[in-house]
């Protein structure tokens, strides 16, 4: 079991307020992602409920007991760790079964632990190594062995996959989410990366300033942002948003348009740009238009080639269904 | 070119020299100290036995007789065993915590420490020596290793916690998560990792401890003099008996060369911490 309740609770360092009081909850199994901008709070908010860090305010339950005052090592949650935090003068095998050997477990019961544990992340060759000798993606493997091993109620990633190359990262995405398949233990994970919270999460947290924008699920947040942050940070390429007449064409202070929900055509449209630069993907094409009058710059995603250049005259016609509107504050009109 | 070809001479030729020239320089009272105390008391002052002598064992094996030397080297090692131990059991929980938990006043109390290193010991003298033989501890292990402890702890809080500071702090909170307590970080984490720092600060503090000369003469009269003492008290009233008490400073210095060339490694680095990152 392990359900997450954050009751009014904030963290301030000195008399920087950098979470004012929030509640939430993430239910039992839930794949929860806390993403925003850098320096957000979301580790923050992370080290928080891991233990790591004091509140300043408010309580936290762990399946309906309050852990505020717990240690961390008491709280049944496992943490996984950016830098990995392997300790580097052990072994593969003592470094996974490190936790099991603090809880004073007979070390038959810790090999056997460990060796499933490295069975199923493939590092059944590697126990023998140090965390010097292995590659980033092994050493992130056996930090998620380390937290694996404790049967833990919910896991903690902080911005896990950060150090690892493109590819890697895909990689590793698809485990955990797998882990989190078979597993359907509560995760919470924290990241920068709105392609990692889409593709992983139940439930996406998104945080500002410490603030929760919006929670909800990957599919919500993209088809329903509460305000103008949200639509802006969720969904790659960016939504076009802007102000001015064509928005007030539409009832709303500002709007929004994706990349992909505006058609093109070199004949006639809505609006009129010109083509500054043509990605080509090959699955898809992003066109950066300019001089459209509306924003300095309009981008739209054709699905397949086409073919333009730099300063082509194009023309942009939005679904007038997939058009967002927001109010003078930036909230979403219904 | 030839600022390469020149510059590649000075360090073929120009640097041994260099360096060969600063050594013996300072290793050359060692060496006088050494042919001196093969010399009888006699010979010892006479200009025609500058190099040229009969060399003889008699100042070292009338060492025991003529100045008691196992005692002076049994308190040396008593009280420079002890400090050490006392300095690092005190000195690691405290750079740990500083390093690791550290509060907005970490950095004014770890420059206070330092600035104690600043504070002349003659102006505490008199104050010490009072205070010692008012509540009786002149002249007695307790007060030296006491005394050697507190001089040597700012310069080892300084150093392990630079030798901490490089630890990263996720590992510290991942051993926090994994279930270890305040004790259990020291020992099983903290202490492998910083194995060599604490090894070389403990050396060097034992050095420092083992040298010490301004406190041990003045704070001890018999029970707890150390070779130091001993060799202070050598200024024979009579005339120096140059022979004899170069013997009996050898023997004092001995221990101490011969464990530091088998730790140079582990001095360099503890004597040049932080200078290279």
């Amino acid at each position: 079991m392990g359900r997450i309740v954050l009751d009014q609770v904030s963290k301030k360092f000195g008399d920087v307020e950098v979470i004012p009081p929030l509640d939430l909850t993430i239910e039992d199994g839930e794949f929860a992602v806390f993403v925003g901008p850098s320096g957000c709070g979301k580790s923050t908010l992370l080290r928080m409920i891991a233990g790591l860090e004091d509140l300043t305010s408010g309580n936290i339950e762990i399946d309906s007991e309050v852990v505020t005052e717990v240690p961390p090592s008491k709280r049944g949650l496992a943490m996984v760790f950016q830098s990995y935090a392997l300790y580097p003068h052990m072994t593969v095998r003592k470094n996974i079964g490190f936790p099991l050997r603090m809880e004073k477990m007979a070390p038959d019961e810790i090999d056997k632990r460990v060796e499933a544990a490295a069975q199923s992340l493939n590092l059944i060759d590697y126990l023998d190594r140090k965390p010097g000798q292995l590659s980033g993606g092994q050493r992130q493997r056996v930090a998620i062995g380390r937290a694996i091993v404790r049967d833990p109620s919910a896991f903690l990633f902080d911005e896990p996959l950060s150090n690892l190359d493109a590819a890697l990262r895909v990689g590793m995405r698809l485990e955990i989410s797998e882990m989190h398949e078979r597993m359907q233990t509560t995760m919470i994970y924290v990241t920068h990366d709105q392609v990692e919270a889409m593709t992983m999460a139940n439930k996406i947290v998104v945080l500002q300033a410490g603030v929760i924008e919006q929670v909800g699920s990957p599919l919500d947040l993209y088809h329903k942002p509460q305000n103008v942050f949200v639509a802006g940070f969720i969904g790659s390429p960016k939504m076009n948003i802007f102000s001015g007449s064509e928005a007030e064409k539409h009832g709303a202070h500002t709007i929004g348009i994706r990349p992909e929900h505006t058609d093109v055509s070199m004949t006639d449209g809505t609006w009129e740009g010109r083509v500054g630069v043509a990605e080509h993907l090959g699955s898809d094409t992003f066109i950066h238009v300019h001089d459209t009058g509306l924003t300095d710059m309009i981008t739209v995603r054709i699905t397949g080639d086409i073919s333009v250049k730099h300063g082509d005259k194009i023309y942009l016609t939005p679904q007038a269904d997939q058009i967002h509107k927001f109010d003078a504050k930036g909230q979403r009109i219904a | 070119m030839a600022i390469v070809a020149q510059s590649s001479k000075f360090s073929t030729y120009g640097r041994p020299v260099l360096a060969w020239g600063v050594g013996l320089l300072f290793f050359f009272p060692i060496f006088w100290m050494v042919l001196t105390s093969f010399k009888t008391d006699a010979d010892a002052v006479k200009p025609e036995h500058l190099i040229f002598f009969t060399p003889t064992f008699d100042n070292y094996l009338n060492m025991t007789d003529n100045y008691d030397y196992w005692r002076f080297a049994t308190n040396s090692v008593i009280s420079a065993v002890s400090a050490t131990a006392f300095t690092l059991f005190v000195s690691v929980p405290a750079a740990y915590a500083m390093a690791f938990n550290p509060s907005r006043s970490t950095k004014d109390v770890l420059m206070w420490m330092l600035s104690t290193k600043m504070l002349p010991a003659a102006a505490v003298l008199y104050p010490m020596i009072f205070l010692a033989k008012s509540i009786g501890l002149y002249d007695t292990h307790i007060l030296i290793i006491t005394v050697l402890s507190l001089i040597n702890l700012p310069i080892a809080i300084w150093m392990l916690f630079t030798y901490f500071k490089e630890i990263p702090k996720d590992i510290i909170e991942a051993g926090k998560m994994d279930g270890v307590n305040t004790w259990g970080e020291i020992k099983e984490i903290l202490v492998p990792l910083a194995w060599g720092g604490i090894a070389s600060t403990a050396l060097l503090v034992f050095i420092f401890c083992w040298n010490e000369a301004y406190w041990t003469v003045r704070l001890t009269t018999i029970d707890a003099a150390t070779l130091s003492k001993l060799i202070e008290g050598n200024r024979a009233p009579e005339g120096l008996f140059f022979g004899r008490l170069s013997a009996v400073s050898t023997a004092a210095v001995g221990p101490i060369v011969v464990l530091g060339w088998f730790c140079q490694k582990q001095l360099v680095q503890g004597l040049t911490f932080g200078a290279v990152k």
